[in-house]
């Protein structure tokens, strides 16, 4: 009966969608506020990549909100799976004969972490370059982090470590914020000098802002993989 | 036969967003609910970039210098959707932790047999 | 574009599978495969950094939380 229901519900919304995308023309031009965007934005902002620039520069305290958002889901995340220390280190130690990674995996990733870690760091500090920023880099250094998961079950990140640096990442890209406040009049105004587009040191304060954003990602990454393996049970 | 070129992206989105739906809709594991949910978002990104494509035109990033202005795509959708899967996967864990909250409590993934739920 | 229109039909189907199969590890690799066709997609309609983000974290990170949340409750749909 459900089934039923549920289908001819489906088809449906499917009706809707036909009508809908028959309105939409596929690969016709319809750039409207992004010229502005495409047209001024490497003399404006200096980044070559101009999706950068729409995420750091044009749209930076949607940015900011987006970062509160992911916060705010790991905070959730931890609150949901609190539990008391005594009660996991019980149930800890029935199972820790049966838990150890091959050989294999163990020394290829411990061959293997450095340079994620390295990848991670040139995909978001050359952001404003080529395709890459914070939030990728940050989700590639959280993968690396997950496979030293996977190989050594029982060592754990420092919580305290992660936590810093996360929150300092946080309070860097709210001072830069607050420095543009300051010395502009505006709210993630670009203050620092542009210099030559496509060099390594261009585009004013957008690289420092990757790099915050690309360890915060990638500690809010870590700490959520590391509270659901160990928080919860 | 160019119509189905003109439309493939557009079937492709529509399909995962109708077969997340049916998922969410009809069956009764929370696990596979949540799993019909990472259909939709993936279905709603490719219909966002889509939308922003632009036949014949390169990405919007001028890292050669004869790369010219209205010669790239939208870059405004591309922004948008590149936060908008970081942010799917940190919502994902944490429907996944309330998941496993309730398997707890209940020793059920069952959403029929959970009576808790029912008022 | 030939290319494209297989790797839809390959996505679709996947992600039908994904929705039939009472194993749920099965339903979980099927959804890394079409996350990991999207990506591919992603590139194609000239988003490199989409696809970069999708590769990263659908494919990888989705996964690894789904598996973690899989092993704490149970594995088959009954």
């Amino acid at each position: 009966m459900r089934r039923i229901v549920s289908i001819i519900i489906l088809i449906i919304i499917a009706v809707g969608f036909i009508f809908a995308f028959s309105k939409i023309p596929f690969g016709k031009d319809k750039i409207n506020v992004a010229n502005y965007y495409i047209k001024k934005g490497i003399k404006q902002t200096g980044a070559v990549n101009i999706v950068t620039s729409v995420v750091l520069n044009y749209r930076g305290f949607d940015t900011l909100g987006e970062v509160t958002v992911l916060f705010i889901a790991a905070v959730g995340l931890g609150a949901v799976l609190f539990v008391e220390r005594k009660i996991q280190k019980n149930m800890d130690d029935k199972e820790d004969k049966t838990k150890r990674a091959s050989l294999i995996l163990r020394t290829g990733s411990r061959l293997l972490f450095p340079l994620i870690l390295l990848f991670g760091a040139y995909i978001f500090v050359h952001g404003h370059l080529t395709p890459g920023g914070g939030f990728q880099g940050g989700a590639i250094i959280a993968s690396g982090f997950l496979l030293m998961y996977l190989a050594f079950p029982k060592q754990r990140i420092n919580k305290k470590t992660s936590g810093l640096a996360e929150s300092l990442s946080g309070l860097i890209f709210v001072g830069i914020g607050l420095l543009g406040l300051v010395f502009s009049g505006y709210f993630l105004t670009n203050f620092l000098p542009k210099g030559i587009p496509n060099t390594l040191f261009s585009a004013g304060i957008i690289p420092i802002i990757y790099i915050a954003i690309g360890f915060k990602v990638g500690f809010e990454l870590t700490g959520i993989i590391d509270d659901l393996l160990e928080r919860s049970r | 036969m160019s119509g189905i070129y003109n439309w493939m992206y557009y079937i492709a989105s529509g399909g995962l967003i109708l077969i997340g739906l049916y998922i969410v809709l009809v069956k009764t594991n929370l696990i596979k609910i949540v799993i019909g949910l990472n259909f939709i978002d993936t279905g709603i990104n490719i219909l966002l970039i889509c939308i922003g494509y632009v036949r014949g035109r390169t990405a919007p990033i001028f890292s050669r210098p004869g790369i010219s202005p209205a010669n790239v795509v939208d870059p405004v959708p591309q922004a948008l959707v590149l936060t908008a899967i970081v942010i799917g996967v940190a919502v994902l864990a944490l429907a996944l932790s309330i998941v496993i909250k309730v398997y707890q409590h209940n020793k059920t993934l069952n959403v029929t047999k959970i009576k808790g739920l029912k008022w | 574009m030939i290319f494209q229109l297989i790797l839809i039909f390959i996505m679709i189907i996947l992600a039908v599978a994904a929705s039939l199969f009472k194993d749920l590890i099965n339903a979980v690799v099927a959804c890394a495969a079409v996350s990991l066709i999207t990506s591919i997609l992603f590139y194609f309609l000239q988003a490199p950094d989409v696809a970069m983000a999708e590769a990263a974290i659908g494919a990888g990170l989705t996964t690894a939380v789904f598996i973690i949340a899989i092993r704490k409750t149970e594995r088959y749909e009954k």
